[in-house]
């Protein structure tokens, strides 16, 4: 395929004694959709924190636009242009909707009010959320705050996004409005990084699976194969899991 | 002797009225301004101490970092660990000859500098109880160490520690009584005057008593109502929720399959 955005070499990381990574090879393409799957434990959520240097990795390499993000001089710079989505959401809570998306564009792009509060509105009304702009960020649904936080990401025009599960803490009604929204990013032509337990989503949206376990990447593929015949009996094992229910 | 009491009281109210309330109105002085002071140089030193650099830090502010813990440390122990009065007495002559106190002025920064380092432990507490994923998310959008703690952490911090931050001028109303040690002519220091010319200690005391309750309780009352405040939703929400098979996109539907 063409133009890599991410390439990740033969990465490590381990936290004290116990080694989390143990040499990840990885690569996404531009406007690829790569879901993230495996078990608690397996690494994914570290992996995902390497890319964008909330962990430093050990050994290894990270290419990221074709730049080596660990000679990387001004972290900051790079991390405004990878977005990223987490699972507890993390809005801030001392802003309202509005605030919480054009914050980071004055601070760190240097917008002005005016221009940011432009971009935070276009982008909260890409995820329906226009309407809540001035809505306390505390008391807004789950389903709704992530939609918030990706638009607070997005407004930062980032060319690749991170998301690490983040429909897992919600509930199931909610977790479409999510993926709704999601979907549309990738139909777009986002590259994005999506750690999931939603292989409904993965097997519709993504390009390409990729099955961590304990450390390593078991299997990758295109979510076809990958669902109907995986090779590795540890994914075939580990996608059991979802089709019982 | 009930109605004697009661007697001197209205008797020394009625005389000594005014000096009272010079002393009233210098002890809200030194306590407030004392304590807005020391809120301004706990956010600084607790705000300094609780930034952790990760390993994206340059080597110069590691070692930066290092020194100005260091010193905060010690501001923090010191103040902590020495009598108010003793730190009064201290800092008043040893200052004397470097700034021509007012006297209004030393009550102000002994209280300012004493209130800083409890204000710095407040804060930090306070910070600690900020969620992480609030720097993380702050730190994922490119903000810098500072600009998270100025956007992020500190606003939330100081909401988290508001009732131990009401306290310390609560508390700053009664113990700017040992200021009298430098001759500050605050309450206390003008009742003792008052007690010293009518020898009735018991009744002026009283009085004095009466007075800081009423402070103190007002003050209270007042943090309460802002707590109450803060407590509130800032903004109200609008009533209608978007229905997200309304949205431009329609999927089928995608979940655990
Ligand atoms: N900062 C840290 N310090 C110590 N151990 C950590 C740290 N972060 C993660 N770990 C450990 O590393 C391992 C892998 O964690 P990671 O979060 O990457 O897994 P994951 O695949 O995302 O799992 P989950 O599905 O539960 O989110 C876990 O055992 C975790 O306890
Ligand atoms: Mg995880």
């Amino acid at each position: 395929m063409s133009n890599p955005v991410v390439e990740i070499k033969w990465l490590r990381k381990s936290f004290g004694t116990l080694e989390v990574l143990k040499g990840v090879d990885f690569n996404v393409n531009e406007s690829e959709v790569v879901c993230l799957i495996g078990s608690s434990g397996s690494g994914k959520s570290t992996l995902l924190r390497c890319i964008n240097l909330l962990e430093k990795p050990d050994d290894g390499s990270i290419h990221v636009f074709g730049q080596n993000i660990l000679d990387v001089k001004n972290v900051d710079q790079y991390r405004a242009n990878v977005g990223m989505c987490f699972q507890q959401f993390n809005l801030f809570k001392n802003m309202n909707v509005l605030k919480n998306c054009m914050i980071a564009q004055q601070k760190v792009l240097h917008r002005s009010a005016k221009e940011a509060e432009e971009k935070a509105r276009f982008y909260l009304r890409k995820v329906g959320m226009e309407q809540f702009a001035l809505a306390d960020s505390n008391m807004i649904s789950g389903g709704q705050k992530q939609r918030v936080a990706i638009a607070r990401a997005l407004c930062m025009e980032p060319k690749l996004m991170l998301f690490d599960e983040p429909t897992s803490a919600l509930d199931p009604e909610m977790v479409k409005e999510v993926l709704v929204v999601m979907k549309q990013l990738a139909e777009e032509g986002l590259t994005m990084i999506v750690v999931t337990h939603e292989m409904g989503f993965a097997r519709q949206v993504a390009d390409r699976v990729v099955f961590m376990d304990k450390g390593v990447i078991e299997e990758e593929g295109d979510p076809k194969t990958m669902f109907t015949n995986p090779k590795s009996e540890r994914t075939r094992e580990f996608l059991s899991h979802f089709q019982e229910d | 002797m009930q109605e004697s009491f009661f007697r001197q009281v209205l008797d020394i109210l009625q005389k000594y009225w005014p000096s009272m309330a010079i002393g009233i109105q210098n002890t809200l002085i030194i306590s407030l301004t004392g304590t807005i002071i020391g809120l301004v140089i706990g956010l600084f030193v607790g705000g300094l101490r609780a930034i952790r650099l990760d390993y994206t830090a340059s080597k110069s502010a590691l070692i930066g970092k290092k020194i100005l813990d260091f010193a905060g440390k010690v501001y923090i122990d010191v103040f902590r660990g020495t009598p108010m009065m003793v730190q009064a007495v201290f800092l008043y002559y040893a200052l004397l000859n470097i700034v021509h106190w007012d006297k209004l002025g030393a009550g102000i920064f002994v209280i300012s500098v004493n209130t800083g380092a409890y204000m710095a432990e407040i804060i930090r507490s306070g910070i600690q109880a900020v969620d992480p994923g609030q720097t993380e998310a702050a730190r994922s959008l490119g903000m810098s160490n500072i600009q998270t703690m100025m956007n992020v952490v500190l606003p939330q911090a100081v909401r988290n520690a508001f009732p131990a931050i009401g306290n310390e001028f609560i508390v700053n109303i009664k113990d700017s009584s040992v200021l009298m040690i430098i001759s500050i002519a605050d309450l206390m220091f003008q009742s003792k005057s008052i007690a010293g010319s009518t020898f009735q200690f018991t009744a002026t005391y009283g009085i004095t008593a009466a007075i800081y309750f009423i402070l103190t309780s007002t003050a209270s009352l007042i943090l309460n109502l802002i707590e109450k405040r803060l407590n509130r939703p800032r903004t109200s929400f609008p009533q209608s929720d978007t229905d997200p098979s309304s949205m431009s996109l329609a999927t089928e539907k995608a979940g655990k399959s």
